[in-house]
C-alpha cells in the first residue's frame, strides 16, 4: 500500500525535492522559454520582445508551411504503415519461434537499436548511393539478362544507368524504416507473445485459413499492441531531424528540419519557437488520440 | 502444444510423410514465407553496418571497391586529435550523465512508487514528457535557454566547459531510468521495509539496506541505458554544444557534410563494437537477475 506524504515528511521532501526540482528547471523552464518566444518579436538582431503577438503562428499556418507539416505527418505515416508490413510477419515468427532462437531473434533486432543513429545512416548512405551495393547488384542482373538476351538472340538492353536512390522523398521514407523498425517490432513482439494461443489453435482447427486466422483473431487481441507499436513509431519519425537532413533532397525536408534553419541560420527565433509548439501539439493529439481508442477496447474487453 | 494440435484433427488424405518432421500449424518460424520475411529484414538491418565496418580496413580510399586490408584508418583515427577529443568528450558526457540520471531517476521512481500525494498525476505527467516531446523541440529550448536564461560560463577548463550538455542530456535520460527502476520496484514486499523499521531500522537505513540491494538490477539497467543514450544522442547536443564542444556524433556529422574517407568508417567501427559489449553486459545482468526471481 502506497504511504501518505504527511506520514514521512522529511523522506518524502528528500525523495521527491531533487527530481522535480530538475525537471522544473532544467526541462519545463527551457520549454517555457520556448513557449514564450512564440509570441514574441524579433526587434533586433538579438533581441526579442514578448508582445504577445499571434503572428508566428499565422506565419507557421501559411500554405507554405501547412505543406511541410502535411508532407511530415505523410512521410511519418508512411514509415509507420511500412514498419506495420515489415514488422507484424517478423514479431510473429519471433513469437513463435523457440525460445533459444527467439532470444537470438530479439538481440538481433535490438542491436541496430543500439547502435548511433547517424552512423546507420550514413552506412545506409553508403549502401544506397549511386555506387553503392543495391546499384551494384542492379547492375550485375542487369548485365547478366542482357547477356542471357544477346544469347538468345534478343537485343541486348544497353547500358546500366545506375538508380538514383539517395536524396528524394523515398530515401528518407527508407532511412526511417531502417532505422524505426525495432520500435515496432518489440510492442507487436510483445503483445503477440502474451496471447492466448489456443485460439489461435481453435481459430486453426475450426477451418480458417492463416491469414483469416490472423485477420480475426490475432489482429483483434493484438490490438491495443498494435495500436502502441503505431504511436512510438510516429512520434519519433514525425520529429525526425537526422534522416531527411542526410538522405533527403532539397524537397524532403520534414518540419524539424525548418525549425533548425530558424534557430540556426535564419535566425528566426519566435517563429522556429511557434513551428516547435505546433510539432509538440501534433504528437500530444497523436497521444491522445491513441489513449482514446486504447480506452474504448479496454471498456469493450471489459 | 501446436503438435498435439495437430494430431487431434484427423487428416483429411493420406499426404507423403515428408522427411523432417512437418512443422506444427502455428510454429511460424519453420515456413518459408516468414523465414524470407526475417530474413530480408535482417538483411536489410545489418548489410549496411557490416559493410560500414568490413570498409573501415579497405586500402582504398573511397570506399568502393575492396582493394585490400590495413588497419592504417584506425591508426588515423586514434591519431586525428580533435575526433579523439570528441570521442573522449562523448565519454565523459556519458559518464556525468549516468551517475546523475541513476541518482535522479531512483528517486523519482521511489517517489512515485511509494507515496500519495497531491497532484502525483501531474508528476507522473512531467516525469514522462521528456520522453515524448520531440527531439528538435527539446534541443531548441536547450539551445535557448543556455543562450539566454542561464548561459554557461565560457573557457571553462574540462570537463567543466561540457556542463550545458551533461545538464542536456540527465533532462532527457533520468526519466528513462525511472520509468526502468519502477518497473522493477513493482516486484518489492513493501512488507520488507515495514519489518526492517519496526526492527528499528531509521528511514535513510532502511532505504539503503533494504530498498536500494532490491532495486539494484533496476539500477544497472537504467545507468547502462542513460549510458547508450547519451553516447548516442545527435540533436540535443548539436543544439548545446559550442566550437569547443564537440562530441563524437557532432563530430562525425561535420566530417560526414564536408568528406567522408573510411576514417569515418574507423571511429564508428569502434563505436559500434563498444555499444555491442554494453549491451551484452546490461542483458547478461537482466538475464541474471530474471533466472535469480525465477529460482
Amino acid at each position: 500500500m502506497e504511504q501518505t506524504w504527511k506520514q514521512a515528511k522529511t523522506a518524502f521532501a528528500a525523495i521527491s525535492l531533487p527530481p522535480i526540482l530538475w525537471l522544473i528547471l532544467f526541462f519545463l523552464a527551457p520549454l517555457a522559454v520556448i513557449w514564450a518566444y512564440s509570441f514574441g518579436e524579433n526587434t533586433g538582431p538579438i533581441t526579442i520582445d514578448f508582445t504577445g503577438t499571434f503572428a508566428n503562428y499565422a506565419r507557421a499556418l501559411e500554405p507554405l508551411y501547412l505543406d511541410i507539416f502535411w508532407k511530415s505527418i505523410v512521410i511519418a505515416g508512411a514509415t509507420t504503415i511500412l514498419c506495420l508490413i515489415i514488422g507484424f510477419p517478423v514479431a510473429l515468427a519471433i513469437a513463435f519461434a523457440s525460445p533459444k532462437m527467439k532470444a537470438w531473434l530479439l538481440l538481433l533486432i535490438m542491436l541496430p537499436f543500439w547502435t548511433n543513429l547517424l552512423i546507420r545512416t550514413f552506412a545506409l548512405i553508403a549502401v544506397l548511393r549511386e555506387q553503392g551495393y543495391v546499384n551494384f547488384t542492379l547492375e550485375w542482373l542487369w548485365n547478366n539478362t542482357s547477356g542471357i538476351m544477346s544469347l538468345m538472340g534478343m537485343q541486348p538492353l544497353g547500358e546500366f544507368e545506375p538508380m538514383t536512390l539517395l536524396y528524394n522523398n523515398t530515401a528518407v521514407i527508407v532511412g526511417l524504416v531502417y532505422v524505426h523498425l525495432p520500435f515496432m517490432v518489440l510492442p507487436l513482439y510483445s503483445a503477440l507473445d502474451r496471447m492466448d494461443r489456443s485460439l489461435m489453435e481453435a481459430s486453426l482447427d475450426l477451418g480458417a485459413g492463416h491469414l483469416r486466422t490472423i485477420w480475426s483473431v490475432v489482429v483483434p487481441l493484438a490490438g491495443p499492441g498494435i495500436a502502441s507499436g503505431i504511436l512510438i513509431t510516429f512520434i519519433p519519425a514525425l520529429g525526425s531531424y537526422l534522416t531527411p537532413d542526410l538522405l533527403g533532397g532539397t524537397d524532403s525536408q520534414m518540419i524539424a528540419n525548418v525549425i533548425e534553419r530558424q534557430f540556426k541560420r535564419a535566425n528566426d527565433w519566435p517563429f522556429g519557437a511557434a513551428l516547435s509548439f505546433l510539432l509538440m501539439y501534433l504528437t500530444v493529439i497523436a497521444i491522445f488520440v491513441q489513449s482514446m481508442l486504447q480506452r474504448s477496447s479496454d471498456r469493450r474487453a471489459a | 502444444m501446436a503438435d498435439e494440435a495437430l494430431t487431434t484433427i484427423p487428416a483429411p488424405k493420406p499426404a507423403k510423410r515428408a522427411p523432417k518432421e512437418k512443422p506444427g500449424p502455428l510454429e511460424y518460424m519453420r515456413q518459408w514465407p516468414l523465414q524470407a520475411i526475417v530474413a530480408g529484414t535482417l538483411l536489410f538491418l545489418y548489410l549496411p553496418l557490416i559493410t560500414l565496418m568490413v570498409f573501415s580496413f579497405n586500402t582504398s580510399r573511397r570506399n568502393i571497391v575492396w582493394q585490400g586490408f590495413t588497419t592504417d584508418w584506425y591508426v588515423k583515427a586514434f591519431n586525428n586529435e580533435s575526433l579523439l577529443q570528441a570521442f573522449i568528450n562523448s565519454l565523459t558526457i556519458a559518464f556525468f550523465c549516468t551517475i546523475f540520471s541513476v541518482v535522479l531517476g531512483a528517486l523519482a521512481a521511489v517517489m512515485l512508487w511509494r507515496f500519495r500525494f497531491p497532484g502525483k498525476t501531474v508528476v507522473e505527467g512531467g516525469m514522462a514528457l521528456p520522453i515524448v516531446v520531440p527531439e528538435i523541440c527539446m534541443g531548441v529550448a536547450m539551445l535557448v535557454f543556455f543562450a539566454r536564461v542561464m548561459p554557461w560560463p565560457q573557457g571553462l577548463a574540462w570537463p567543466f566547459n561540457l556542463g550545458a550538455i551533461i545538464i542536456a542530456h540527465i533532462s532527457f535520460a533520468f526519466p528513462f531510468v525511472a520509468t526502468v527502476v519502477r518497473a522493477r520496484l513493482a516486484s518489492f514486499n513493501r512488507e520488507l521495509e515495514e519489518a526492517a523499521k519496526d526492527l528499528g531500522a531509521s528511514e535513510w537505513r532502511t532505504f539503503w539496506d533494504v530498498l536500494v540491494p532490491h532495486m539494484q538490477p533496476g539500477l544497472i539497467a537504467g545507468a547502462l541505458l542513460a549510458f547508450t543514450l547519451s553516447l548516442d544522442d545527435f540533436v540535443i547536443t548539436f543544439f548545446t554544444a559550442g566550437p569547443d564542444t564537440i562530441t563524437f556524433p557532432v563530430k562525425v556529422y561535420s566530417m560526414l557534410r564536408f568528406s567522408v574517407t573510411p576514417e569515418v568508417n574507423a571511429a564508428s567501427t569502434v563505436l559500434i563494437v563498444v555499444t555491442v559489449i554494453l549491451t551484452a553486459v546490461g542483458l547478461q545482468m537482466q538475464n541474471k537477475d530474471a533466472t535469480e526471481k525465477k529460482a
